[in-house]
């Protein structure tokens, strides 16, 4: 069996790459490490659909970056995953800050942006009024907007799925060789997928892929950014996503209504050396606090829930690195895609088909593809109507499991059903366990339905696949001893 | 969808809203009791061990066994409990009465309407997010309410040698109960200089087993990043830790117990106004909190040690429900206020000339402490209590003067903590 | 001899002092607030003892454990013998709340009981 294109990394650029390639006549196969697709860069990520006037439009990601914005929507009618365009308030704090968002304002405009206001306090308060009373001005850009970066990949991947594109999770490459027109990609459990072309789309690895491969040495380090989640029931939620004026590194510290109605504030930024450090630090807290207490009303650390911290795959130089390798054949590399990646994603999907045929994929659309991802119902956004009519047909409808997020057994199944069989998976899925009790009462039952659902015994099951095995064993395999 | 009323309803069927929906049955008033799970009994079903119902059973019954009497009471009495319902949305009619959105099994979306409401709702477990607990996220860090169920509910083991974070009653009893697993348990790692949990759980869950308790420290670190693989424990130099005394422990299992915290999510949705210094609602000595005929009892109102209190807690509550639905008038009360070596009182308004306990969560240390009330300033009653511990709630039994303006109570003598 | 000793009998935890010559079972106890404060003291000078509790298998995988107790204060030395045993056995409801699981564990003339009703 060879592949006519095989993408490396099931993150949002492998994810938006298989959608986008899942609409030809050709065979194609994701592959990634991790037991389920996301796991990476993509699902600790601050979800943010970025405005586009971070960057000037010269650049590829900034390119990418508008397009990927503008096609967000459309995306969402047909495939499903929560998101909002709650727009993008840009808060300066002194007159000094003001003249940054000015600029940030023509930078927009020049990126032909549509809608963008330049506001005064009083405007300013008017839009978001759980901004801090001392705010001296804004930038407002209603094209941003919120996401659950997880589900937006399990949604790319899905539809990929729909359309034929094979999913391997758990399946690591470690070397790649092209020999006699194909690329032999070697496995780690010493399995071998052969394919035409390659995508490297291995997020922070895609250095070591590239070089595993005989392509470009490049370096992906690390940067860190730490995220503290606050409670639904928190008062500092605004209703569009607060930036602070950025700096030379970094956007900010932001202020983040999720789809799901809690409130994210973060990121840090920190390079690490550990492309798997994503340990959260008590100080960086007090900072996060500080910052972001600064510009909404409301913030208070008797609220947070929980704290995560992803990594951010940085690359040499200031751009994207979307490009056919220059060193082997049939070799495209997507590295460095870092934010805005999440927003561009939609676009570079699209870029990179686009590069494939130029490298001379032939690609020949489907008569028969298919647009939309069949629905996976939330009971807690339908209506009473909605839910019964779900419950008569099956009463898993009517069984709340995580109370804290209202989600019912069905989704728990439905979860399983699509694939995500661990607790993370589930939970990405669902939200099951996302809420302020963290999964403290549910997370018991939630094994049990994964257990039934996917047939593996409960001591298997893990939070996140490889080692991370959330049970000993059954009750009676350890010797008591005392 | 199908629509029920009833005289009261009771939201949550653990030993609060159990013994209260007896009441209320045996009183004559139609009574529902909703809950969850599929089982009635709350969270005493999943806590095996014993020493509950010394004062209520006279008795020293087991978590189920304690289950399985307040369940039979409110069964016998006639109360109707519907398990396996959950209540998603609460609202206030026009005529005063309440609707409650519910989530059944066996009703599928259903409305409940009713004259009165009693929220014992119970409470839930802090978690290492809320404490902000740094480290890497793997697989095996746990409430310790979590790997209870998964033990005792399950059958599952969640690790094979663990460190327990706060040294509070679910802690300690979580030691014993997993050494008797056959887990190893490294260290018990309190943050206060004081243990959080009854004296004698420490006695029988740790110095029976030779667990070290670690006061006055901290858990700074957690490492593995796919399963635990061990944590820095760090001891408290004025309030900060001193990382030059920081040592590691391997283990792959980190349960906390860090606090309880009252549920009033649904209450709220009722305007109820909580109580910061308990995370319950402010109730008056009928249990009714701010809004009218919105009643709550139990672990939902203020934590308690003893499922005991709980229930006759809520009996008395209870019996408000009972008078009020009979006709009587909210009488005109007198606010009711702790000083600082007291972190709250239960309740803060209360009815002058009638005797009535009120309850207490003390703040300090003390081997001999006074407990004070203040009627407008003057010490009107006064007891000596031997032990004063944060983990031990005080009660107080006292008439207020017919005359009295504002009530205060105060623990003298002691350290402050 | 003097010891010190904290009775866990309820939830009140007397601070006990036990003073004996030789034989502890003979000893004076004090700060006890209650009869059981003593009896404590003794037995745990001579015999220390423990209500056990734990869950066993049950054959029924929707509720697949139940929780049982010892009927009394089990001796101490004799608890891990007991769970060892009592993990490996399997239970089938209909099971009453009280009902004998095990009869003379361990010989000890102490029954293991249900401390739950499972139809």
């Amino acid at each position: 069996m060879v592949y006519d294109t095989v993408i490396v990394g099931a993150g949002v650029t492998g994810a938006a790459t298989a959608w986008q390639l899942g609409r030809y006549n050709i065979k194609c196969a994701v592959l990634d490490k991790a037991a389920d697709c996301g796991f990476g860069v993509s699902k600790a990520n601050s979800g943010i659909i970025h405005g586009g006037f971070h960057h000037s439009v010269t650049s590829l990601k900034a390119k990418l970056e508008v397009e990927g914005n503008l096609m967000i929507d459309s995306m969402q009618h047909a495939l499903h995953f929560p998101y909002v365009r709650t727009g993008i308030l840009v808060a300066a704090f002194s007159e000094e800050e003001m003249q940054t968002v000015e600029k940030l304002y023509h930078r927009g405009l020049g990126n032909g942006l549509k809608g963008l206001e330049l506001c005064s306090k009083e405007r300013t308060l008017e839009l978001e009024p759980k901004l801090q009373d001392n705010v001296v001005g804004s930038f407002y850009a209603p094209n941003g907007g919120t996401i659950e970066p997880y589900r937006y990949v399990f949604a790319l991947m899905e539809n990929a799925q729909l359309n034929g594109v094979e999913f391997k999770r758990n399946t690591k490459v470690v070397s790649g060789r092209f020999a006699d027109g194909i690329w032999h990609l070697e496995c780690e459990d010493g399995s071998v997928v052969k394919s035409r072309y390659v995508v490297n789309a291995a997020g922070l690895f895609a250095d070591e892929l590239s070089k595993a491969c005989g392509a470009e040495e490049f370096t992906i380090r690390p940067r860190k950014g730490e995220e503290y989640l606050l409670d639904r029931t928190s008062d500092a939620r605004p209703s569009k996503v607060i930036f602070p004026v950025p700096t030379k590194t970094s956007k900010g510290v932001l202020v983040i209504p999720t789809p799901g109605g809690t409130t994210m504030i973060g990121p840090t930024a920190d390079m690490v050396d550990d492309k798997e450090d994503a340990a959260t630090t008590g100080e960086h807290f007090d900072k996060i606090l500080a910052m972001t207490q600064n510009m909404v009303k409301g913030v208070s650390r008797r609220d947070v829930i929980t704290a995560f911290a992803g990594l951010r795959p940085a690359i040499e130089g200031d751009d994207f690195y979307i490009a056919p390798s220059e060193k082997v054949p049939n070799f495209i590399q997507a590295a460095g895609i870092q934010s805005p990646g999440l927003t561009a994603s939609p676009a570079i999907g699209v870029y990179i088909k686009d590069l494939l045929k130029k490298c001379g994929l032939e690609l020949v659309e489907k008569s028969d593809i298919i647009y939309e991802n069949p629905g996976h119902p939330e009971v807690r956004n339908l209506s009473d109507e909605q839910v019964q009519a779900l419950c008569e047909k099956d009463e898993s409808y009517s069984r709340i499991v995580c109370r804290c997020e209202q989600i019912t057994e069905a989704e728990i199944i439905d979860a399983v059903r699509c694939g995500h069989t661990t607790v993370d998976g589930v939970k990405f899925h669902t939200r099951a366990g996302m809420g302020r009790c963290q999964g403290g009462f549910c997370s018991a039952k939630i094994l049990e339905i994964i257990s039934r659902e996917s047939g593996i015994p409960m001591q298997e099951l893990t939070k996140r696949g490889a080692n991370s095995r959330i049970m000993a064993g059954k009750l009676g395999t350890l010797e008591v001893k005392l | 969808m199908k629509n029920i009323s009833c005289d009261v309803l009771v939201v949550g069927a653990g030993a609060a809203g159990l013994c209260a929906g007896s009441v209320t049955s045996k009183h004559g008033l139609d009574t529902i009791i909703i809950d969850r799970e599929d089982q009635p009994g709350g969270i005493l079903k999943q806590c095996i061990h014993n020493g509950f119902g010394l004062r209520y059973f006279k008795e020293e019954l087991t978590g189920p066994e304690y289950a399985c009497r307040v369940a039979k009471l409110a069964a016998d009495a006639g109360a109707k409990i519907m398990t396996g319902t959950t209540a998603v949305e609460a609202k206030k009619n026009a005529d005063g009465s309440f609707t409650f959105k519910v989530f059944s099994q066996k009703e599928k979306v259903c409305y409940i309407s009713s004259k009165a409401v009693l929220f014992t709702t119970g409470c839930r477990e802090r978690t290492r997010g809320n404490i902000i607990t740094p480290g890497t996220r793997p697989a095996g860090v746990f409430t310790a309410g979590a790997a209870q169920k998964l033990l005792n509910i399950s059958g599952y083991l969640p690790g094979k040698c663990a460190v327990i974070v706060g040294s509070g009653d679910i802690g300690l009893i979580m030691a014993r109960r997993l050494k008797w697993c056959g887990i190893d348990v490294k260290a018990v790692v309190e943050i206060m200089r004081h243990p959080s949990g009854l004296t004698r759980n420490i006695v029988q869950c740790l110095d029976d087993f030779g667990i070290p308790l670690y006061l006055g420290h901290s858990v700074t670190n957690i490492y593995g990043k796919e399963r635990v693989e061990a944590v820095d424990i760090t001891p408290l130099a004025d309030g900060k830790p001193d990382f030059s005394k920081t040592f590691k422990v391997d283990c792959d299992t980190l349960l906390f117990s860090v606090g309880l915290v009252p549920e009033v999510e649904l209450a709220k949705q009722l305007e109820v106004k909580i109580n910061p210094a308990t995370g319950g609602a402010f109730v008056d000595d009928d249990y009714e909190t701010t809004t009218p005929m919105v009643f709550a009892s139990g672990n939902g109102l203020h934590v308690h040690d003893l499922v005991d209190f709980v229930s006759e807690e809520s009996e008395r509550a209870a019996g408000s429900i009972c008078r009020r639905l009979s006709g009587a008038k909210n009488s005109d009360k007198v606010p009711v206020t702790v000083e600082k070596t007291l972190k709250y009182v239960v309740p803060t308004q209360a009815t002058r000339g009638e005797k009535q306990s009120f309850y207490f969560r003390p703040l300090i240390v003390a081997n001999k402490a006074t407990l004070e009330a203040r009627a407008d300033g003057k010490i009107i009653k006064k007891r000596l209590i031997p032990f004063v511990r944060p983990a031990e709630m005080l009660e107080f039994e006292l008439e207020i003067p017919a005359e009295c303006k504002e009530m205060e109570f105060a623990l003298t003598g002691g350290e402050l903590l | 001899m003097k010891k010190e000793l904290i009775c866990i009998s309820c939830p009140q935890g007397c601070r006990l002092t036990a003073e004996y010559a030789a034989d502890p079972a003979q000893a004076e106890v004090s700060g006890n607030r209650c009869p059981r404060g003593k009896t404590y003291a003794i037995t745990e000078l001579t015999d220390p003892r423990r209500v056990v509790t734990a869950v066993v298998p049950t054959t029924d995988s929707a509720r697949p454990v139940l929780p049982v107790r010892t009927s009394e204060p089990f001796p101490k030395g004799k608890i891990a013998e007991l769970l060892n045993e009592l993990y490996k056995i399997k239970v089938t409801p209909p099971i009453s709340l009280g009902e004998v699981i095990q009869k003379n564990a361990l010989d000890t003339g102490i029954d293991i009981i249900s401390a739950e009703n499972r139809n």
